[in-house]
């Protein structure tokens, strides 16, 4: 990774003090460098659905911090993750964001890679002294793991087990994964976009439900009077935000969509209900309501530190570009296999609020920017990440729970943040 | 229609294509002076507005696009950028866009399709970003009067990363 820190002993925890951070953490370039290394360098990125690379010969083009990679499944079917930069003289070696191939050659001097990473051929290989080992120059390998369908991978050797990582985010991994109504989950398309902003800004969003009835109103405005008060979660008494150790956590808007195979005294709602009959064609009434209720998706949000978020149905994945910019993927979630009119609301649902011109993400954009824009003034002032402090109670696991506004997600994302950076 | 079909004479129909430029022109002007309700009256209500996610995409329906709108859609989406409470368009970025390179992509009874490249600046937050894209418009004669049947937006960048939007192309 980059360079160490040109202040290795710099205190990084009092950059962030519980329930507030320094304002510079959002804009010091030498302290994204750091996290880059002592961070996306060290622990599991997210880095693709297993959807997306099918096949044996499937790859997708991703990241791991600032850094490109490649996510190809080999011969065999197994996951590899490779940096992309050919080992002779660091040209990119696969410029497609995804697609089939037997190798990846790099188009400089030729020199040709295996699905796996290893060093297949090289041109006039006559050239090289009797001591080159082709087994030493394959493409950097990243260790990988999955977790239901989802790709992790990271730099560092002796991270610990992907399970133990995600620990307690597990179950509500599983229950994420309940939105395939039955049908294996499959990545859809996806939105990009990028805004002029740290990438922690993003990653305190997720689990932010303060913000939703004032940043998305428009989106509220824009639904039917049912759908809107279901989205109308502030204020209840159900709702929480769990912290689930190691920095992820989940906020639960609609307790009632926790578990989506649970069905009873569920209602379908109106907005399905033209849905629901076109199943009834194909489908028995158990598998009609099952179908319906997942084209809605979860009620909750989970935070996967550092970079992953599974809300509703779809996964936001950040990418730090640097201090000041930061990347989004909004990628839509289907039923691989499943109905095409339920996929096909899928679509519209994930259109109607996602993307560049969705109804929510413009002015969650705009509001990031604008937190960038403002920390330029008061740089002796901390950012606040007080709410709900005081007023938790203890949940499960013993980790702390607010009540649904809480800011409980962001603490427990910074105390990761600060246990990682003073590694 | 097909892209590929590019005619080497004019198309003979109803509708000029000097006509439909006028009227592409004039939806340009009525955009970056963002007067949507006369946007909105431009449209026969049938018809779609779509911005897909692959340049090259076809199949609107059953892929994710940036905009798929029918006429419900359309006015909730100008509702969203006229009311006031989008942060993203209060204030809204100032727009200026040129349409140009206007082809006839088919002609027949009262219709004619163009595809025209625009290019079009947004100014907001001391900052100035470009959006370069192929505009398809598929306008019909109606009373008298072109109306909007479908209008599909290639943007040149469409499946790269982009900002947010908050206003219409």
């Amino acid at each position: 990774m980059s360079a160490v820190s040109s202040e290795p002993n710099r205190d990084y925890a009092a950059l962030s003090r519980g329930d507030r951070v320094r304002t510079t953490i959002y804009s010091d370039p030498d302290l994204f460098e750091t996290e880059m290394e002592k961070i996306f360098g060290r622990t599991w990125v997210w880095v693709a659905h297993t959807s997306e690379v099918p096949e044996k010969g499937s790859f997708k083009r991703s990241w791991v911090g600032t850094q490109p990679v490649i996510v190809s499944r080999d011969r065999k079917g197994e996951l590899h993750v490779l940096v992309n930069r050919c080992r002779h003289r660091a040209a990119t070696v696969c410029e497609h964001d995804s697609g089939r191939t037997s190798s990846f050659q790099c188009p400089y001097h030729g020199w040709g890679y295996a699905l796996d990473g290893s060093l297949r051929g090289v041109p006039y290989s006559e050239g090289y002294g009797e001591g080159f080992d082709k087994s030493q120059f394959g493409l950097r390998r990243l260790k990988v793991a999955t977790y239901a369908g989802m790709i992790f991978a990271s730099f560092n050797e002796a991270v610990e087990p992907l399970e133990d990582f995600l620990g307690h985010a597990r179950v509500w991994i599983d229950l994420f994964m309940k939105q395939g109504g039955g049908f294996p989950v499959k990545a859809a398309g996806e939105h990009r976009f990028s805004f002029p902003g740290n990438w922690k800004i993003q990653l305190e969003n997720t689990t932010d439900a303060y913000h939703f009835p004032v940043v998305h109103k428009p989106f509220l405005q824009s639904l039917d009077a049912q759908t809107e008060e279901m989205f109308s979660f502030l204020g209840e008494d159900d709702g929480f935000v769990q912290d689930l150790g190691n920095g992820h956590s989940v906020m639960v808007m609609m307790p009632e969509l926790i578990d989506l195979d649970a069905d009873e005294g569920w209602q379908i709602p109106a907005r399905f209900s033209a849905l629901a009959d076109q199943l009834r064609e194909r489908y028995d009434e158990e598998q009609v309501r099952r179908i319906v209720k997942a084209v809605g998706g979860v009620g909750f949000n989970l935070n996967l530190f550092p970079n992953a978020a599974c809300s509703l149905s779809f996964f936001r994945i950040l990418r730090p570009v640097s201090a000041t910019e930061t990347h989004i993927r909004h990628i839509a979630l289907g039923m691989e296999g499943g109905p095409p009119e339920a996929n096909q609301m899928r679509l519209r649902l994930h259109e109607h609020f996602q993307g560049p011109m969705g109804f929510g993400s413009p002015d969650d954009a705009e509001v990031w920017e604008r937190v960038q824009r403002g920390t330029a003034g008061g740089p002796d002032l901390d950012i606040l990440v007080n709410r709900g402090e005081g007023l938790e109670k203890q949940g499960l696991h013993g980790l702390p729970r607010g009540d649904v506004s809480a800011e409980t997600g962001m603490r427990a994302a910074y105390a990761m943040w600060e246990r990682m950076m003073a590694q | 229609m097909t892209g590929a079909e590019v005619m080497e004479r004019p198309i003979e129909g109803d509708i000029s294509l000097r006509e439909a430029e006028e009227f592409i022109w004039r939806e340009a002007d009525i955009l970056d002076r963002a007067d949507y309700e006369a946007w909105l009256a431009l449209w026969a209500p049938e018809g779609r507005y779509v911005i897909p996610l692959k340049p090259e995409a076809t199949d609107f329906e059953n892929t994710l696009n940036i905009v798929y709108d029918d006429a419900q859609m359309r006015r909730m989406r100008v509702e969203r950028l006229s009311g006031g409470f989008a942060i993203s368009a209060t204030p809204a970025a100032r727009t200026i866009r040129l349409a140009s390179r206007f082809v006839t992509m088919e002609a027949g009874p009262g219709l004619i399709a163009v595809r025209s490249a625009m290019h079009l600046t947004e100014d907001k937050f001391d900052r100035q970003r470009v959006f370069v894209a192929n505009v398809e418009h598929r306008l019909v004669r109606r009373d008298g009067a072109l109306m909007i049947r479908d209008k599909v937006v290639r943007m040149i960048n469409a499946d790269g990363v982009l900002t947010s939007i908050s206003y219409l192309f």
